[in-house]
């Protein structure tokens, strides 16, 4: 299906839900609300039509010093999709607040969200609610906040941790 | 200056040289300069000519600590430990510029330079290093330890 | 399996020790696979491990936080590091990307010489993991050939780059420098004596009797686990699946070469070794094909005018006695960055907002001076306008994509590399578990972990 077929077709099905469309230079992008994100995402996995069988990238952006969105929500939880049978690709982001940057977990639709959903907690500090097990993918557990924050400078030190017990 | 310095001075040179020319490496491998460790322990720019050609991979064997590749500081304790474990005597090697000194990863996940955990003994910059500087710097730690005091 | 394998016969049904009490082995961080670093903490039941809990992010080194930090073109010497076997490969997709987000296009010429180039790098990267996943079972033969045929490789790119490892060869809208004069017959030989060794390595390992022991049916993987797990590369074709960027989104060159895509059915360490094997010779084709197809051809100075020397124009431009600069041609080595008129126009895009003018320009005119400073001056530079845009290419171990978000500065806002060997490594545990000890070594050695990748 063509991108802008697919867009159509969750716009139909999810009114509520979509916040926005876009496609910037060929990438199909939608804006999800978070109460309908696993329903937005379940529906794409299981459709016939779309069968995005595969999560190719779960991440985030932080959008705290993006001229023109200070004042928005600040963290930005994308997803890649991409179906190996049809061969379309798709974008779903959701946004969420500082205050509540929790949003429910993929887990349970693909089982890489398990690590790339460590991997964003680690790096931004966005929960995933329901994930079996929220740890620290790349920084050791003893690491004091989450470093791809826009607010975390790159050259901070912390104590060098000692040998494990 | 007596007859006994000059026995225990031949006998460092003969130990010192005895001990160059095998030299059992642990190559502490993690990052991109590993391929350029691989390149120079193969046929191409063959180690082994220099007697440095059996990696031992047990730190309890081995007397080389060769680090290759950037530390970062999830790594740090695991050097250190590893480093613990060696036995008398043992030399450090700092295999590429992310161990002399961090390298361009001046950021909150790298360790500035091994020598602020371990000490080291031959810097070995570069990024990769070529194969000839390693063998170069492999030279210069046979000369260190030539003419090092040989304690046993 | 329907009838006993060897296994199963020597060692009884169901081996373990059955007394419940199972043993915690950490299997790294430094381990003598020298693949990368990683830990794997293995609870064992006598020999068959139970469970496996996999530990990575010990090669963590703010990839993603550099590439904030400076311009565009300040990011290509990290993404050198990132999947450091096949650097080329890492440089080229994250400059599409790059160059999806301004909305340009490159030459001709240089798509070709990418396409090439990606698969050299190819190439290197599946002998080092073949070799290398061999020495861990014994054939230390197999990888002292190996990397004897990489040394090969790696001399034909040191000709076209300048380094043999890590380059910094791609450039946004295009790349650094064209490729060197009797670059093709090069090749030709560097590909001969790499298939010379390949076939030795065939003849070695490929019916031998313990490397399929060892391998076959171990490490097995089933279809809908590989997709859920979001594997791709060899290991998705190793259960039958055939997908590769490089046919499902023709990027760069690859729709007009021809060449296949192996699949095997198994999904096991034999299959995936298959499918390297043979990618390896696909690769060479795809080469082989573009250096012939690179349009181009010859480098040709096709107006009058005497030709100087480069040294003697620069001092002649920095001396203010500019009349006729311009027009002059000199004569650079055309692998040199920074070069003379024709060559600078085959490989690089016309997009003065990216690129470097060349020479003669920059000395040679006001205009030109100024579009240099212009592109190198802190706050100015490559400006792509605000937006998105994710670009897959086909990397050595799988789908590698890049997304970069702009805000319209010089810098970077946000670049995520999605690193294709996470999700194996990810679904190591489920490879493993049931397996014995000793059959974590050659599972991981088919996974194909490279640390820069992984960890970033």
């Amino acid at each position: 299906m063509r991108g802008d077929e697919i867009l159509q077709r969750l716009r139909d099905r999810f009114a509520g839900a979509i916040v926005e469309t876009h496609d910037h230079r060929g990438d199909h992008t939608a804006v999800v609300d978070r109460a309908g994100l696993v329903d937005v995402l379940r529906w794409c996995r299981d459709e016939p039509e779309l069968r995005f069988d595969v999560l190719m990238d779960l991440t985030a952006v932080d959008y705290l010093k993006y001229p023109g969105r200070e004042d928005g929500p600040r963290f930005e939880v994308v997803y890649h999709l991409f179906s190996v049978g049809h061969n379309h690709r798709l974008r779903i982001k959701v946004r969420v607040d500082e205050d509540d940057a929790q949003v429910p977990t993929a887990v349970d639709l693909w089982p890489i969200a398990n690590w790339l959903e460590r991997e964003v907690w680690d790096m931004f500090g966005v929960r995933f609610a329901g994930h079996p097990d929220p740890r620290r993918l790349l920084m050791y557990e003893e690491f004091v906040g989450h470093a791809l924050r826009k607010d975390y400078p790159i050259n901070r030190r912390q104590p060098l941790i000692g040998p494990k017990q | 200056m007596g007859v006994g310095s000059f026995f225990t001075g031949k006998l460092d040179e003969a130990i010192g040289w005895a001990r160059k020319y095998s030299i059992f490496q642990y190559p502490f491998v993690t990052a991109c300069c590993g391929m350029e460790y691989m390149a120079t322990a193969c046929s191409h720019y063959d180690v082994d000519r220099f007697g440095a050609g059996l990696p031992r991979f047990s730190p309890r064997q081995a007397d080389v600590l060769f680090v290759v590749g950037t530390i970062s500081h999830k790594m740090a304790p695991v050097l250190k430990r590893i480093y613990d474990q060696m036995t008398e005597p043992k030399w450090v090697v700092a295999f590429g510029v992310c161990t002399c000194t961090g390298g361009f990863y001046d950021n909150y996940a790298t360790v500035q330079g091994i020598d602020t955990i371990i000490p080291v003994d031959v810097y070995i910059p570069g990024c990769p290093p070529r194969p000839e500087s390693v063998l170069d710097g492999l030279m210069k730690l046979q000369e260190k330890i030539t003419v090092q005091a040989q304690r046993f | 399996m329907a009838e006993t394998t060897t296994r199963a016969f020597m060692l009884g049904e169901g081996s373990g020790t059955g007394s419940g009490q199972n043993l915690q082995v950490g299997v790294g961080p430094a381990h003598p696979a020298m693949h990368g670093i990683i830990r794997i903490n293995a609870e064992l039941d006598g020999e068959v491990i139970r469970k496996a809990d996999v530990e990575i992010g010990y090669l963590h080194r703010a990839f993603e936080k550099d590439c904030e930090v400076g311009g565009y073109n300040n990011a290509i010497p990290y993404t050198d590091r990132l999947n450091y076997v096949s650097p080329l490969i890492n440089n080229f997709a994250y400059a599409s990307a790059v160059e999806k987000l301004l909305g340009i296009d490159v030459t001709e010429r240089c798509k070709f010489i990418r396409t090439a180039m990606s698969e050299i790098s190819r190439v290197c990267d599946h002998l080092t993991c073949v070799g290398a996943s061999a020495m861990e079972l014994g054939a230390f033969t197999v990888f002292l050939y190996m990397i004897k045929a990489r040394e090969f490789l790696w001399e034909l790119i040191e000709d076209v780059t300048g380094a043999r490892l890590t380059i910094s060869y791609g450039r946004v809208g295009g790349v650094k420098a064209d490729l060197p004069e009797g670059f093709a017959p090069k090749v030709a030989e560097a590909f001969k004596q790499t298939r010379e060794v390949l076939d030795e390595v065939h003849r070695l390992l490929t019916g031998n009797r313990i490397f399929m022991d060892r391998m076959v049916g171990v490490g097995r993987l089933s279809r809908e686990e590989t997709l859920g797990y979001a594997i791709t590369g060899p290991l998705l074709r190793a259960v039958g699946v055939g997908y590769d960027v490089r046919r499902a989104h023709p990027h760069w060159a690859y729709d007009r070469v021809e060449f296949e895509v192996p699949t095997q059915k198994d999904g096991d360490n034999y299959a995936r070794y298959l499918v390297r094997m043979a990618e390896m010779e696909q690769s060479m084709r795809i080469a082989e094909q573009a250096l012939a197809q690179m349009p181009g051809g010859a480098i040709n100075v096709d107006f009058e005018g005497r030709p100087i020397d480069p040294a003697a124009y620069v001092d002649q431009g920095k001396q203010g006695k500019t009349e006729g600069l311009l027009l002059m041609p000199i004569r650079l080595s055309p692998n040199l960055q920074g070069q003379n008129r024709p060559e600078w126009e085959a490989v690089n895009t016309r997009d003065k907002r990216v690129i470097l003018p060349p020479k003669e320009t920059a000395y040679g005119s006001i205009e030109g001076l100024m579009n240099h400073f212009m592109l190198i001056m802190e706050g100015y530079g490559i400006r792509p306008p605000q937006g998105e845009a994710y670009f897959a290419s086909e990397g050595a171990n799988g789908e590698l994509g890049f997304y970069v978000v702009s805000d319209g500065s010089d810098r970077p806002y946000r670049v995520r590399c999605r690193p294709p060997c996470l999700p194996p490594v990810a679904a190591l545990h489920r490879m493993i578990e049931g397996e014995m000890i000793g059959d974590l070594v050659p599972t991981f050695g088919s996974v194909n972990m490279i640390g820069g990748e992984l960890d970033r």
